[in-house]
């Protein structure tokens, strides 16, 4: 199961501009790296980051390879209501990870 | 052998007789900033990109191209009526140009998104925005990218 | 040779003819940890836990401590109880002296002794992830808490040992540990801060590295950048010269998991 770090907010007021930091585990091999005998390591990347609220998408990041090691995302969505903010990574070799977080919005 | 072998990667070739398992990163042919033009007009077509409204923050010299913190904003009140579709960010000198999209909308309250990329060498990057009206507008930022001093390899 | 390659050897050569034989410890007031080279943008990634990716492999350290291992069926947790308290200042000490090796162990030893003796589980490989991440979240429940090395009758020959090894030049650059780190630090080598090279962070996450990685990993990144054969992993000379550098930098607060370029 791969690490994750989340940083939500616990509570929230009503139409309050909330940020959502998300770390996940991932060596992002590029594709571009070679081994001393020269052959290609082959593109072991995370492809797709969804923040869903309430199961409606509020936040979607393509990755490319240029994008570090350990993803790292930074962004922003309105405090609508109480729920669950869910956080999906898919990519190369089938990965994929969930984590989840809750929301009190008053 | 193909015609891309550099005398890195032979000498690579030679020192694994040595037995050295270490892998090493050879600097593999790069994207020309040509190249990254075409990707840019893959997402906007052939509309029209204007300076303005984004804002690219990059270090300006990075201590490590490994990993470069990335701040992209764009002014926008972000209603359900005017909005920020997209942001893209390309390269010109990474073996690749694209680096990634964030794809956002009115629900997030603000278009403000970080990040940490990888840079290949010294260069200029370009965030793109794309608003809920088909516009697009851009920013650069150039980076100065060091190499740590003793390198690994062994 | 690439303009790099070619900058670095005649940098060094440079401070090695200048070098000659300052030799001089740091005083204690000027002592500053890496932290402090280092740009805004690298010291906000070490600051913030929830950015930090270090962090991560000190998350993984926790389910690591929980998990029962090898034929005695043991998590670490079992004898340990909860890390916070009970490897609180644990890392501030090591390395430490092991009166049945009769000499000092660094932390990952120490807990591969553990592993062998009391979970009856094998030793988990340098800079494989679970030694890494264990390591990490032992060294995490010390941050803040100054480095509390005394040398003793029975340490000191393996400190002065260290000591040594610090001001001997080495390698084929024939340089000492002490003529970038002592009378250096604060200049640029080839683009990059010269540290003082307190070993205040580790495991540290290293950009370079993309991943965690223990003193004795960049210790011997630094003797190939000498040009200098490095030491296996273990090696009695690797643990020494870790004894000396945390020594050296007693007083200082533990800042695991740091990050650093």
């Amino acid at each position: 199961m791969a690490n994750a770090l989340i940083n939500v907010p616990d509570r929230a007021r009503r139409g309050e501009i909330i940020e959502i930091k998300t770390l996940i585990s991932h060596p992002m091999e590029t594709g571009y790296r070679r081994s001393q005998l020269g052959a290609r390591i082959p593109r072991d990347i995370v492809r797709l980051f969804v923040c869903t609220y309430n199961g409606t998408e509020v936040f979607r990041a393509e990755l490319h390879p240029a994008i570090a090691a350990n993803p790292f995302f930074v962004f922003s969505t309105v405090a609508t209501e109480s729920g669950t903010l869910a956080f999906q990574w898919t990519g190369d070799n089938g990965f994929s990870a969930t984590e989840t977080a809750t929301i009190t919005v008053d | 052998m193909n015609g891309e072998t550099s005398r890195r990667e032979f000498l690579a070739g030679a020192a694994a007789g040595l037995g050295l398992g270490a892998i090493i990163t050879v600097r593999p042919a790069h994207a020309t900033p040509q190249e990254m033009q075409e990707a840019i007009r893959k997402v906007v077509g052939s509309a029209p990109v204007t300076k303005g409204r984004v804002k690219l923050e990059l270090p300006p010299l990075s201590e490590n191209g490994n990993t470069v913190p990335l701040t992209v904003s764009v002014e926008s009140a972000m209603t359900p009526a005017e909005h920020v579709r997209a942001i893209h960010v390309f390269t010109e000198l990474n073996p690749q140009p694209e680096v990634v999209t964030f794809r956002l909308g009115p629900r997030a309250g603000r278009a403000r998104v970080s990040t940490r990329i990888r840079l290949a060498n010294t260069q200029t990057v370009t965030a793109i925005g794309e608003l809920s009206d088909g516009s697009f507008w851009s920013a650069t930022a150039a980076v100065v990218v060091t190499l740590a001093a003793c390198l690994e390899d062994a | 040779m690439s303009g790099r390659a070619r900058r670095l050897p005649i940098a060094l050569s440079i401070v090695a003819l200048t070098g000659a034989s300052f030799a001089a410890e740091i005083p204690l007031a000027e002592r500053r940890s890496g932290y402090e080279l280092m740009s805004q943008e690298t010291r906000a990634m070490q600051d913030d836990d929830t950015a930090n990716p270090g962090m991560l492999g000190v998350l993984e350290g926790g389910a690591l401590w929980a998990r029962k291992a090898g034929a005695a069926g043991r998590a670490c947790a079992d004898c340990h109880g909860d890390a916070r308290q009970s490897m609180k200042g644990v890392a501030a000490r090591y390395p430490a002296y092991d009166a049945a090796l009769k000499r000092p162990v660094n932390l990952e030893q120490r807990i591969n002794v553990c592993r062998t003796e009391r979970q009856q589980a094998p030793t988990l490989a340098y800079e494989s992830r679970e030694l890494l991440a264990l390591t990490a979240y032992v060294a995490r429940q010390s941050r803040g808490m100054p480095i509390d090395i005394t040398a003793d009758a029975r340490t000191q020959p393996f400190l002065d040992g260290g000591r040594a090894a610090f001001y001997r030049r080495q390698g084929q650059l024939n340089l000492a540990c002490s003529q970038c780190h002592d009378d250096q630090w604060g200049r640029k080598l080839a683009g990059n801060v010269i540290p003082q090279a307190h070993p205040t962070g580790y495991p540290v996450y290293r950009l370079e590295w993309q991943s965690l990685g223990s003193l004795q990993r960049r210790l011997r990144n630094c003797l190939v950048g000498i040009r200098a054969e490095p030491y296996e992993y273990g090696a009695p000379e690797l643990v020494d010269l870790e004894l000396f550098l945390m020594w050296r930098a007693r007083g200082m607060a533990i800042e695991t998991p740091a990050v650093r370029p």
